[in-house]
C-alpha cells in the first residue's frame, strides 16, 4: 500500500472525469503537494464516468455550459482520446421541429457549426434511421465520443509527471474536519492528514461527504437506463469505436449510439428513479459497479418500443441481441446545473460535483483558475454552489425538482417555463392581497413572486393594440399582454410592486465603510442617507454582479440585490470581509418585505399617506431615509429599475400587510395598478436600458463594454480596479446596444417576437464576432410598449455599434430585421431621465 | 417435439453477498434476478432443439409472481409458453418443489400429451441441490441424467453426454420420454432481440397455484464465510519478478 | 449405522469418497455406531483394504450382472434397498455426480430428503448441519431431521481420516431387487479423453488466464507456460463467455473446481463465482496489473504487471533452469 502523507496543500476526493481534469489544471497552474483520495481501483474506480456514454453534443441553450463544452472538446482532442462522429438530433413532432430551429439558433449565437436536415438527409448519414418516423434533424458535425477513462490517466499522469500529484486509491474518506468554519483534515481508512484545501469531486457520493464537514452539495443519485445490442451486421467492419452520428431521438428522450459492433440506447424518459448517496451499494457488494445497478425492464419497454420504430433495421435484427443492460446512476441538480466552488458553510471546502463528460475538463480548467486566483475565464455564476438558498437545499426538495427535471433533458424547455413541483416556500406578506387580485405567481429563489394580475384585464381595452399582442403560441407561453397593460398604466399614472425577493444584508461595524468600498466600484465614502447603484467586479475586472447600497449610519451600510444571485452575493461581501473583525455582515433578507410604487403620481400617492416632506426638493433622487406611511415607520428609498418617479419602500414582514393596504388605498384616486414582475424585469427595464446581471453582466464582459463607466475612477482601493483601469484605458471591442425590430412580420404572416439568447446576423446573413471571438446575441428582448417597439439588448462590435445600423435577427429559422438604435446605455425611453428626477 | 424446461429465479450475485438482518435470505436490495447459468443453458438448448425438429417449447417455474419476469427473459429468446407454480416467496425443499413440478406436469400432460423432454438445470445456483430433475424423473417413472454438455434429440432416443471425472465422455442413451440435467458449456445461450424482448412482454403467463408443502423449514441461519484476505507476498512488478517465480516453483516442487 | 457411498477406481476409494469416510467415521464416533460402506462394481471387494484405514467395519457389495457400468437408476434403486433393508441412522456420499445422484434417486425412491453439500455435521437433539449454498460463497445451517438422515459432503471439506490399522472390513454381497426397466439408463459407450491430456480436477499446476489475456490469441503463453509445468490451462467464465476458450476449461461455480498445488491466476480479477472453484488450490500466485484485485489481496504471492510481459519472463527463467 501507498502510504498517505501526513499534510497536503489540497486533496481531491475522487478520481472520475472531473477529480482526474482538476488534479491536472491544479498542477498546471502549478499547484504543488496534491493528494488525490478515490475509494475504488485505477483507472475505472466505479463511478458514474466508469459507464457514461461518452458522447458530446456540442449546443446548449446555456451560453455558459456551451463554452464548457467547447473548451473540454479542445482538451480531449489534445489528449487524442476524442472520435468526431458527427450528431444528429431527430425531430417526430412539428413542435420539435420549432425547437431544433430554436437550438439551430443557439448555435449560431455561440458559434458552433450546425444544419438542418431533411429526413433524406439524415437517413444520408446514418442510413438505419427510420424516416417515416422522423420530420426532419439539426446536425452538428463536431459531436463525437470520448474515451473518459484513458482521459483520465493521461490527466493523472501528467500531474505526477509535475510532480504535484500524490495517488491514494482504494482508500475511503471517512471524515473530513472543519475547525472555526475552515477544513482542516480529511480522515480515511488507511489514516488522516492535514489539508489546507478539499475539493470533494466525488459525483454521486458527493452529498455524503460534503455532509461529513456540515456542507450540502443538493444533488440526488438518479437512474439512466442504458442497452447495448450486438453484433450490428452494419457495424461488422467498424474500425474503432463509431462511424456513424449518434443520434438523439428527442421526442422519445433517447438516444442511439453506435460502440464498436453494438448499438446502445439509452433513456431519460422513464420515471425519474432518484436515490440517496448513502443507499448506493460499496464496491464489494456491487454487481458490476456501485452506479451500475441491476436493470429494470418494465421501465424500459416503452422506449424499447420507441427505439424500435427510430431504428428497426437494428433493433427489429432477431440475430442482435441485448448484451449488456444497466440501471446506471448519474447526478441530478434541483436545477439542471453543475455545483461548483467552495461551499458557504466551510471555507477551503469545495465542490465540483454533478457534472458530465461533455464538460467536465472545462470545468476542471475553470474550477482551477478559481481557487488559484478567483479570476475564472468562464463565467460560474450559473454553477455556483452558492447560489442554493437554504431552502433549495433540503432533501425533498432535491428530489421534487430533479425529479421534475429529470425529463427536461432532452425536452423542449421554453425560457421563462415555471417549475411546478415544491412551489409556495417563500411568500410575501403582501401574498393574500395578490391572490386576491388573480395574480399569476413565477417562482424565483423560492419566493413567490407575480408576474401580472388578471385583475388588470380591464386595461387591455383600455390599451387596445398598444400591448403588443402575441399570436404565436411560443412567445405567448408564460406571458400575458396584461404585461404590457400594467407597464402602460403604470407609465401613465402609478403602479406599485412587490419586490420582497430582494436579498438583504446589513454590513455594519468600524469597518464597514472600508469594506464597501473595497466591494464596490462606485464612491461608497457619501453622505447618510445615499442609495449607490454599483457594479461589483473580480479581480479581472469581469462583472461579478450588480446592485445598491444604502448608507443607513456611519458603520452601517445595506445592501440590495437580486434574489436569483443573492446568496452568490452574500458569499462575496462574506469572503472578503476584514480578517480583524471590524466589519461584520447580517443577511437581514428575511426581516424586510419591499414594496415599489412608481409612475408620475407616486409622488402624490405617498404624499396623501405621509405628512413627511416627500417632494422632489426634500428628498431628492439617490436618497433614503424613513419616513410615516399610514403610520408605520418606511425606509424609503427613491431610486428606479423602470425609469419612472417612485420610491422602494421597506418595513418589516409582519407590517408588509398594512403597507400594501395604505398604498392601495391610497392610491385608488389616482388609478394606481398592481404591477408584476414582467414590467419591473423585462418592459421596464428595457425600455430604460437597464442592464440584468446574468443577461448582460457577465464575467466575460467588463464596464467599458457594457457602457457603465462613471466619469471619474474612486481613489479608493476595490476589487478589480487595476484591471479596470487597463479597461478605461483602451478601445472597447464591443459595446451593449439598444436594437429594435423593424418588422416582427414571419414568413407566414404571423407576429413573431424574440425572446432572448437569438444571434444577430450582418445585414448580408454573416455572424458577428467580436475581436475577442465572441459572438454578437440577443442578451434580453422583450416589449417596449412606451416606444411600440419590439426591444433587443445585445454587445456588438464598434464597426456596428452605430445607431442607425441595419443588422437581422434569426427567429425559428427566419431572420428579422433590425436596426441599432442606441449604442450604450443611453435610454430608449426618456433619455434624459427626466421622469426619474422629476 | 414438445420440451419443457423447468428454472428458477435466484438474485444475479456477483460482489460481496450481503444478508438481510435477519440471517434468513441474501439482501437483494442492490441485485438484480436471473436463473442459473445451467438454467440460461437449459432454456438455450430447448429452444434449439424445438427450432431444429418442429414441436412446442414451455418454460416453467416455482416461485413468487416476480418470478414471471424469468419466464419472460426465457421467452423472450423463444419459448413459447410459460408456466409459473406462483408461491408467496418462500424457499421450497428440493423434494416440494418436485412434487409440485410433477403435479403441473401430470396436469398439463393429462389435456396436452406429453413432453418428450423435461430439461432442467443441474443444480440451481443458490441451493444447489442437484436432485429436483431426479425427483421429477422418478415421480413422472422416467429416465433421467444429470450433468449433461452434450445432448442429441433422436425420434426413438435422446442421446446425452457427461463429461467423465477423468477426463473424456461418458454417453448415456435415454429412452424419451425423458429427464435431463444440463450443465453450462452445453451450449452459448443467445441474448434476447428487442422484438423478442417485445414479444415476451405480451404472451400469456399460465399461472398455477401448487398445494403448500407441509414439512418445517428446515434452515437455521445464513452465514457469509470469513474469507481472510491471505498475507500475500508481493513477489515483484513486471518481467524483472521471475526469478522470484522460479523460486517459489521450487519451493513448491514443480520444477526441479 | 452409518452408511457411506464409496466411489473407487483402480483397486483405491476416490479421494473424495474418503473425505465422506472421514466425516461418516467422526458422526459414527460421536454416535457410537459403527461404519458402514457401500460399493458397486466388479472391484469393489478390492478396496476392504483402504477403507480399512478409514474404520469402515462392513462393506456392502452392490451385485448385479447386468450392472457392468455406471447405472445411475439401478444403482439408487438398489442402494434405496439396502437403506429400506438395514434402516442406517444416516446415509454419506460425497457430492460428485455418481454419488449425487444415486443418493438423489435413492432418496426419491424413499420418501427421504437429501442434503447437499454438507461441511459439518453435528448429530444431537436435532441434528445440525452447516452446508454450501452458493457454491461456497454462503453457508447455511439447519436442523438435519427424519428417520433417516442423507447427504453429501462438499468435497475439500474433509481432511482424509487415517485410523490404525488392524481392524479387518466384513465384505457383505448385496443383490438388490432389479428389472431389466431400471437399467434403462446407463453408459452405452465412451469417448476417451484426448491423449496425454491433463485433466483440470486432478492437474498440479493450473495456468489461469481471465479477461485480463486480451483474446483467444493471448492465450498462447498461458499454454505454453502450463506444457512447461506440466499442468493444464483453465480460465474464467469471461473467456468462455467471449468464445475464446471451450467451457471445459472453466474454473469456478459453474466449471470446474480445481485443487492444484499451485494455481497461477493471470489477469483474472477474482469474481466470487470464479474464487469458489479455486478455493481448494494450495497455493495462489496472482500476476496482475492491479494491485487490489481480490484474486491478488486472496493470492499467496503476486506479480503486479501485464501478464503478457510477465509470464514470456517466466517461461524464460523455468526454461534457464533446465
Amino acid at each position: 500500500m501507498s502510504t498517505l502523507p501526513s499534510a497536503a496543500r489540497v486533496v481531491v476526493i475522487g478520481a472520475g472525469i472531473v477529480g482526474n481534469s482538476l488534479v491536472y489544471h491544479l498542477a498546471r497552474l502549478g499547484w504543488k503537494d496534491i493528494v488525490q483520495i478515490e475509494k475504488g481501483p485505477l483507472p475505472n474506480p466505479g463511478g458514474s464516468t466508469g459507464h457514461a456514454s461518452n458522447f458530446i453534443f456540442l449546443t446548449d441553450h446555456s451560453r455558459e455550459m456551451t463554452a464548457l463544452t467547447a473548451d473540454s472538446v479542445e482538451q480531449y482532442k489534445e489528449m487524442g482520446v476524442f472520435t468526431q462522429s458527427g450528431g444528429i438530433e431527430v425531430a417526430r413532432t412539428p413542435e420539435r421541429m420549432e425547437e431544433l430551429k430554436r437550438r439551430m439558433a443557439s448555435s449560431r449565437s455561440w458559434g458552433i457549426e450546425s444544419e438542418l436536415l431533411t429526413p433524406a438527409e439524415v437517413k444520408a448519414l446514418v442510413p438505419y434511421v427510420n424516416t417515416d418516423v422522423i420530420l426532419g434533424g439539426f446536425s452538428t458535425p463536431g459531436i463525437g465520443v470520448v474515451d473518459s477513462l484513458r482521459a483520465g490517466t493521461i490527466m493523472r499522469e501528467r500531474a505526477q509527471a509535475l510532480g504535484a500529484l500524490r495517488l491514494a486509491p482504494m482508500t475511503e474518506v471517512t471524515g473530513i474536519d472543519v475547525e472555526d468554519g475552515r477544513v482542516t483534515r480529511v480522515r480515511t481508512d488507511k489514516g488522516e492528514f492535514e489539508a489546507d484545501i478539499v475539493v470533494i469531486a466525488a459525483g454521486v457520493w458527493s452529498p455524503r461527504l460534503a455532509a461529513m464537514a456540515g456542507a450540502a452539495i443538493p444533488l440526488t443519485p438518479a437512474v439512466h437506463q442504458m442497452i447495448s445490442v450486438g453484433p450490428v451486421p452494419l457495424f461488422a467492419d467498424t474500425v474503432g469505436e463509431i462511424k456513424y452520428p449518434i443520434v438523439r431521438d428527442m421526442d422519445t428522450n433517447c438516444y442511439e449510439r453506435q460502440h464498436g459492433g453494438d448499438l446502445e440506447v439509452g433513456s431519460y424518459a422513464h420515471r425519474a428513479i432518484l436515490m440517496d448517496a448513502d443507499e448506493i451499494p460499496s464496491i464489494a457488494e456491487s454487481a458490476l459497479s456501485p452506479t451500475e445497478l441491476p436493470f429494470t425492464q418494465e421501465d424500459f419497454e416503452l422506449q424499447m418500443e420507441q427505439a424500435l420504430e427510430l431504428v428497426p433495421d437494428i433493433l427489429g435484427d432477431e440475430r442482435v441481441g441485448i448484451r449488456h443492460a444497466i440501471n446506471g446512476l448519474l447526478s441530478l441538480t434541483p436545477d439542471g446545473m453543475p455545483i461548483l466552488g467552495e461551499t458557504p458553510e466551510v471555507k477551503g471546502l469545495w465542490a465540483a460535483a454533478a457534472v458530465w463528460i461533455k464538460e467536465a475538463p472545462g470545468i476542471a480548467r475553470m474550477v482551477a483558475q478559481w481557487m488559484t486566483d478567483g479570476k475564472p475565464e468562464i463565467d460560474p455564476h450559473g454553477s455556483d454552489i452558492a447560489r442554493f438558498h437554504a431552502h433549495q437545499t433540503t432533501r425533498q426538495h432535491v428530489k421534487a425538482r430533479s425529479a421534475e427535471g429529470f425529463n427536461k433533458t432532452y425536452g423542449i424547455v421554453h425560457p421563462a417555463e415555471q417549475w411546478s413541483s415544491d412551489r409556495d416556500v417563500r411568500l410575501s406578506p403582501f401574498n393574500a392581497r395578490e391572490r386576491e387580485l388573480g395574480a399569476v405567481f413565477f417562482e424565483t429563489a423560492g419566493w413567490e413572486r407575480p408576474f401580472w394580475y388578471a385583475s388588470n384585464e380591464p386595461l387591455l381595452e383600455e390599451y387596445g393594440e398598444r400591448v403588443m399582442p402575441r399570436a404565436a403560441e411560443w412567445e405567448s407561453r408564460w406571458w400575458s399582454p396584461i404585461i404590457n397593460a400594467e407597464h402602460l398604466a403604470m407609465r401613465d399614472r402609478v403602479g406599485m410592486i412587490d419586490l420582497s425577493a430582494f436579498a438583504i444584508f446589513d454590513i455594519t461595524g468600524p469597518g464597514a465603510l472600508e469594506h464597501v468600498q473595497r466591494m464596490a466600484v462606485a464612491q461608497m465614502d457619501v453622505p447618510l442617507g445615499r442609495v449607490v447603484y454599483t457594479p461589483l467586479l473580480n479581480e479581472a475586472g469581469g462583472i461579478k454582479s450588480d446592485l445598491t447600497i444604502m448608507r443607513l449610519g456611519r458603520d452601517h451600510f445595506r445592501v440590495v440585490t437580486g434574489g436569483a444571485h443573492g446568496m452568490g452575493d452574500r458569499k462575496w461581501f462574506r469572503d472578503h470581509l476584514p480578517e480583524d473583525g471590524s466589519a461584520q455582515l447580517y443577511d437581514s433578507t428575511s426581516t424586510w418585505c419591499t414594496a415599489g410604487i412608481w409612475g408620475p403620481r407616486a409622488r402624490d400617492v405617498v404624499a396623501s399617506a405621509t405628512s413627511d416632506d416627500v417632494s422632489n426638493e426634500g428628498f431628492g433622487f439617490g436618497t433614503c431615509r424613513t419616513i410615516e406611511l399610514g403610520g408605520i415607520p418606511v425606509l424609503a428609498s427613491r431610486i428606479s429599475y423602470v425609469g419612472e418617479l417612485g420610491w422602494e419602500l421597506y418595513v418589516p414582514m409582519e407590517q408588509g400587510a398594512r403597507l400594501w393596504d395604505t398604498l392601495w388605498e391610497a392610491g385608488q384616486p389616482h388609478g394606481i395598478v398592481p404591477f408584476g414582475i414582467g414590467v419591473y424585469g423585462t418592459t421596464g427595464r428595457l425600455e430604460k436600458g437597464y442592464r440584468a446581471h446574468g443577461a448582460e453582466l457577465e464575467l466575460e464582459f467588463d464596464l467599458v463594454e457594457a457602457d457603465m463607466l462613471r466619469p471619474k475612477v474612486k481613489e479608493a482601493e476595490f476589487i478589480g480596479r487595476t484591471a479596470y483601469l487597463e479597461q478605461r484605458s483602451r478601445p472597447a471591442v464591443a459595446t451593449l446596444c439598444t436594437l429594435t425590430v423593424d418588422d416582427t412580420t414571419s414568413a407566414s404572416g404571423v407576429k413573431r417576437y424574440m425572446l432572448g439568447r437569438e444571434p444577430i446576423l450582418t445585414a448580408a446573413g454573416g455572424p458577428i464576432t467580436d475581436a475577442r471571438g465572441r459572438r454578437s446575441f440577443v442578451t434580453s428582448a422583450g416589449s417596449g410598449p412606451s416606444v411600440g417597439k419590439h426591444i433587443l439588448l445585445s454587445y456588438l462590435p464598434p464597426e456596428f455599434a452605430v445607431p442607425g445600423t441595419r443588422l437581422l435577427v434569426e427567429y425559428f429559422g427566419e431572420r428579422y430585421p433590425v436596426t441599432v438604435d442606441v449604442a450604450g446605455s443611453t435610454p430608449l425611453f426618456d433619455p434624459d431621465n427626466a421622469r426619474v428626477r422629476a | 417435439m414438445n420440451v419443457l424446461v423447468c428454472v428458477k429465479r435466484v438474485p444475479a450475485t456477483a460482489g460481496k453477498i450481503t444478508l438481510t438482518a435477519d440471517e434468513q435470505a441474501i439482501d437483494t436490495r442492490y441485485l438484480g434476478f436471473t436463473v442459473s447459468p445451467h438454467e440460461e443453458c437449459a432454456v438455450e438448448e430447448a429452444v434449439r432443439i424445438v427450432e431444429a425438429q418442429g414441436g412446442s417449447s414451455t418454460v416453467l417455474t416455482l416461485g413468487p409472481e416476480e418470478a414471471t419476469d424469468q419466464l419472460r427473459e426465457a421467452m423472450a429468446v423463444g419459448i413459447e409458453r410459460a408456466i409459473l407454480l406462483q408461491t408467496d416467496g418462500g424457499e421450497w425443499s428440493a423434494v416440494d418443489t418436485a412434487t409440485a413440478i410433477a403435479d403441473a406436469v401430470r396436469a398439463r400432460e393429462a389435456i396436452e400429451g406429453p413432453f418428450d423432454l423435461i430439461l432442467l438445470g443441474n443444480e440451481a445456483a443458490d441451493s444447489g441441490e442437484y436432485q429436483v430433475g431426479i425427483r421429477v424423473a422418478v415421480a413422472l417413472d422416467r429416465p433421467v441424467v444429470t450433468g449433461i454438455k452434450g445432448l442429441e434429440v433422436r425420434d426413438d432416443a435422446i442421446v446425452a453426454r457427461r463429461e467423465a471425472a477423468g477426463g473424456g465422455w461418458e454417453v448415456y442413451e435415454l429412452p424419451r420420454p425423458a429427464v435431463v440435467g444440463v450443465r453450462e458449456g452445453i451450449n452459448l445461450p443467445r441474448y434476447p432481440s428487442v422484438p423478442g424482448r417485445l414479444r415476451a412482454r405480451k404472451k400469456e403467463v399460465e399461472r398455477i397455484v401448487p398445494s403448500r408443502p407441509s414439512g418445517a423449514p428446515t434452515m437455521i441461519r445464513l452465514r457469509v464465510p470469513v474469507e481472510q484476505d491471505s498475507a500475500v507476498e508481493i513477489l515483484g512488478e513486471g518481467p524483472a519478478a521471475a526469478p522470484r517465480v522460479v523460486e517459489v516453483l521450487r519451493r513448491l516442487g514443480l520444477i526441479a | 449405522m452409518i452408511l457411506v457411498v464409496v466411489e473407487h477406481e483402480g483397486g483405491a476409494p476416490e479421494r473424495l469418497s474418503v473425505e465422506a469416510l472421514a466425516l461418516g467415521r467422526e458422526i459414527a464416533g460421536t454416535v457410537g455406531e459403527p461404519l458402514q460402506a457401500v460399493a458397486w462394481g466388479p472391484a469393489s471387494a478390492g478396496i476392504s483394504g483402504p477403507l480399512a484405514a478409514s474404520g469402515v467395519a462392513v462393506l456392502h457389495v452392490i451385485e448385479d450382472p447386468r450392472l457392468t457400468d455406471h447405472a445411475p437408476e439401478a444403482l439408487g434403486k438398489a442402494l434405496a434397498q439396502l437403506i429400506a433393508r438395514d434402516r442406517p441412522t444416516a446415509v454419506i456420499g460425497t457430492a460428485s455426480d455418481r454419488s449425487t445422484e444415486i443418493l438423489a434417486h435413492a432418496t426419491a425412491r424413499t420418501g427421504l430428503a437429501l442434503t447437499a453439500n454438507c461441511t459439518e455435521v453435528r448429530p444431537g437433539e436435532p441434528w445440525q448441519i452447516t452446508r454450501q449454498r452458493w457454491g461456497g460463497s454462503l453457508l447455511e445451517e439447519a436442523r438435519l431431521d427424519g428417520p433417516i438422515r442423507c447427504l453429501t459432503v462438499a468435497p475439500h471439506a474433509m481432511e482424509p481420516a487415517v485410523v490404525p490399522a488392524g481392524a479387518t472390513v466384513v465384505v457383505q454381497p448385496f443383490t438388490p431387487e432389479l428389472a431389466d426397466r431400471d437399467l434403462r439408463v446407463r453408459i452405452t459407450s465412451r469417448v476417451p479423453a484426448e491423449a496425454g491430456k491433463i485433466s483440470l480436477a486432478d492437474a498440479r499446476v493450473v495456468v489461469g488466464g481471465g479477461r485480463g489475456v486480451g483474446s483467444a490469441e493471448g492465450f498462447a503463453e498461458l499454454d505454453e507456460l502450463a506444457a512447461l509445468l506440466g499442468g493444464t490451462v483453465g480460465v474464467s467464465r469471461v473467456v468462455t463467455s467471449a468464445g475464446w476458450r471451450p467451457h471445459a476449461q472453466q474454473v469456478g461455480q459453474t466449471g470446474t473446481r480445481i485443487a492444484p498445488d499451485l494455481y497461477i491466476a493471470c489477469g483474472i480479477s477474482g469474481a466470487i463465482q470464479h474464487m469458489v472453484g479455486a478455493r481448494s488450490a494450495k497455493a495462489i500466485l496472482a500476476i496482475n496489473t492491479d494491485r487490489d484485485a481480490p484474486m491478488v489481496t486472496r493470492a499467496t504471492y503476486a506479480v503486479i504487471g501485464d501478464l503478457h510481459t510477465v509470464v514470456p519472463a517466466i517461461i524464460e527463467a523455468v526454461r534457464a533452469e533446465r
